[in-house]
């Protein structure tokens, strides 16, 4: 199988490696995928008080597909508010890093990898406006 | 360390350093030299009976087949050249239970034989015949008092494989044989990795018939031989029909060429395998050893002790196996992973050893040969180690572990 070079980049150098503290109210954490099925993602958004998300970082257990969709995943939703991040399509990353049809579902893992950190930061985020009001 | 590892990466003379040698092997240079003469100058067909051309093509042929009965303990004449193993275990399963279909119709297999068993076996099922898949022991070996259970006088052949392909484990030959013996059942062996690896003795084994693949042992691709037993004998019904050669038992003109290839193959693997199985043995061990010394959560799959010399098979925990792949590009290596196959499950070798499916997914076989030295094997522990390294600070499941999380704990969501 040969990988398209956007994709080996993503795998030698993966943007925004690391983690955010789960616990800080302005951090969403995603974490989706199982060891059992050989992936694994866990995505973290920080949204700053613009609303728009300041910053992201990911672990990845998983092939290279998953590495790279993943650390694109960071890449991209960068700068956008929540609606924005929420309208990227796996479509977008399966085409952009030209994954092969067997690896579509990385792509696929980091959508869900997205949606599940930014349920997570309006879960907590509703909570304390839930809170604020009370 | 870096700056060792820098140097160690430039001053290896040949990227990517082969180490899948359970999957296929170079062909030894003597082998080639002697194929060489039998594509052009001495092309006869061996069948031919009327001339020099003939004559001297049917000679090298039984030379060839004297050396494949010498490495096992056989006698030449009880040797039939196929096209490789695949084709070979396919002639024994097939043959045997076919040609006693009206009397007997059981056989006896294990769940970790190669696909070309497993997938002969269930072509058979689906003619009617019965098939009994036996497990394995976490060590990959099977389990002999289970063996004898399952034998019932329905049971025509037992097909039990030599060594692994994936795993590289030895099963109890002489015990099996043994037992198959006893109970006056057929015992068939796939030693397509195990033939020139380790001795073998179709005599002191009580083996009926054995697998031979040429280019799993320095030969030729495309060709492989079956042994038969003739006392007391074994008798099949062929796959191919044609020219009856090869006493009926496989048609087609014989190709010399490979067979002086094969022949050549056993001759030097005769001669060599005492000292090259001890070479291989001390790399591998300095290949486990520097890896383990240096990595922490590094599992061997598989038993250590009954194994080929140069097969060593780990689960490098947290770390999902095609991604590691990726990570060691200058080592042809294999993994266990989904991620490598089709079918997107981890590997059944591993999975009937109860490996469990995340651990399957973090398997590496790392196969050592004849060609691999000291140096490649060091540079093959730098490799892994900074690629594992890596790979692990980038992985959640190795940060949950630091933190004391046990990651069975947690609901994962299959998909």
């Amino acid at each position: 199988m040969s990988y398209s070079e956007k994709l080996l980049d993503h795998y030698e150098n993966p943007r925004n490696v690391g983690t955010l503290d789960k616990d800080d109210g302005d951090v969403g954490t995603g974490l989706v995928g199982a060891p059992a099925c050989g992936d694994v993602m866990k995505l973290q958004i920080r949204v700053g008080k613009d609303g728009r998300i300041a910053d992201a970082k990911f672990k990845t257990f998983g092939c290279g597909s998953a590495i790279a969709s993943s650390s694109l995943a960071t890449e991209w939703v960068k700068g956008r508010t929540l609606a924005e991040a929420e309208t990227i399509k796996n479509t977008d990353i399966a085409q952009h890093l030209a994954l092969p049809p067997v690896k579509i579902h990385c792509s696929v893992l980091a959508e869900d990898a997205i949606k599940a950190a930014i349920k997570d930061y309006r879960a907590k985020h509703g909570d304390a406006e839930r809170e604020a009001a009370e | 360390m870096r700056g060792s590892h820098t140097q160690v990466r430039t001053n290896h003379p040949q990227l990517p350093i082969y180490m899948d040698y359970q999957s296929t092997t170079p062909c030894d240079p003597r082998v080639v030299t002697a194929m060489l003469p039998y594509f052009t100058q001495h092309f006869g067909n061996p069948h031919s009976r009327s001339h020099t051309y003939g004559w001297e093509a049917e000679k090298a042929v039984d030379q060839a087949r004297a050396e494949v009965a010498a490495i096992i303990g056989a006698d030449e004449k009880e040797i039939v050249f196929t096209s490789g193993a695949t084709e070979s275990n396919n002639l024994a399963i097939k043959g045997v239970v076919n040609f006693q279909r009206d009397r007997k119709r059981h056989v006896i297999t294990t769940v970790t034989e190669h696909k070309c068993v497993l997938d002969a076996c269930r072509h058979l099922e689906l003619e009617g015949s019965k098939v009994t898949y036996l497990p394995v022991k976490k060590n990959g070996l099977v389990d002999l008092d289970e063996l004898e259970r399952a034998i019932t006088p329905e049971t025509v052949l037992v097909s039990i494989m030599a060594a692994n392909n994936e795993i590289g484990v030895i099963q109890p030959l002489a015990e099996i044989g043994r037992i198959c013996r006893a109970h006056k059942v057929y015992f068939h062996t796939d030693a397509a990795q195990a033939v020139g690896k380790i001795p073998l003795d179709v005599n002191a084994m009580n083996i009926d018939l054995l697998s031979v693949s040429g280019h799993k042992l320095y030969g030729p691709k495309g060709i492989g031989a079956l042994y038969v037993r003739r006392k007391p004998r074994v008798r099949l019904e062929a796959l191919i029909h044609g020219g009856g050669q090869e006493r009926g038992m496989r048609s087609g003109t014989l190709p010399t060429p490979l067979c002086v290839g094969l022949g050549e193959a056993c001759r030097i693997a005769r001669a060599e395998m005492a000292s090259e199985a001890e070479r291989l043995r001390q790399l591998r061990d300095r290949l486990l050893s520097g890896i383990q010394a240096r990595l922490p959560d590094v599992y061997v799959n598989g038993d250590l002790e009954q194994r080929l010399p140069g097969n060593l098979n780990i689960s490098f925990a947290y770390v999902e196996g095609e991604g590691l792949m990726m990570g060691i590009k200058n080592l042809a290596v294999s993994s266990g992973s989904a991620c490598t196959s089709a079918s997107l499950e981890p590997s059944y070798v591993l999975r009937a050893l109860g490996v469990e499916e995340e651990m399957a997914h973090t398997s590496i076989r790392f196969g050592l040969g004849r060609f691999t030295t000291e140096q490649d094997v060091d540079y093959a522990i730098e490799h892994v180690v900074e690629a594992v390294e890596r790979l692990r600070q980038m992985s959640p499941l190795w940060e949950m572990a630091q933190q004391g999380i046990d990651i069975k704990s947690i609901q994962w969501a299959e998909h």
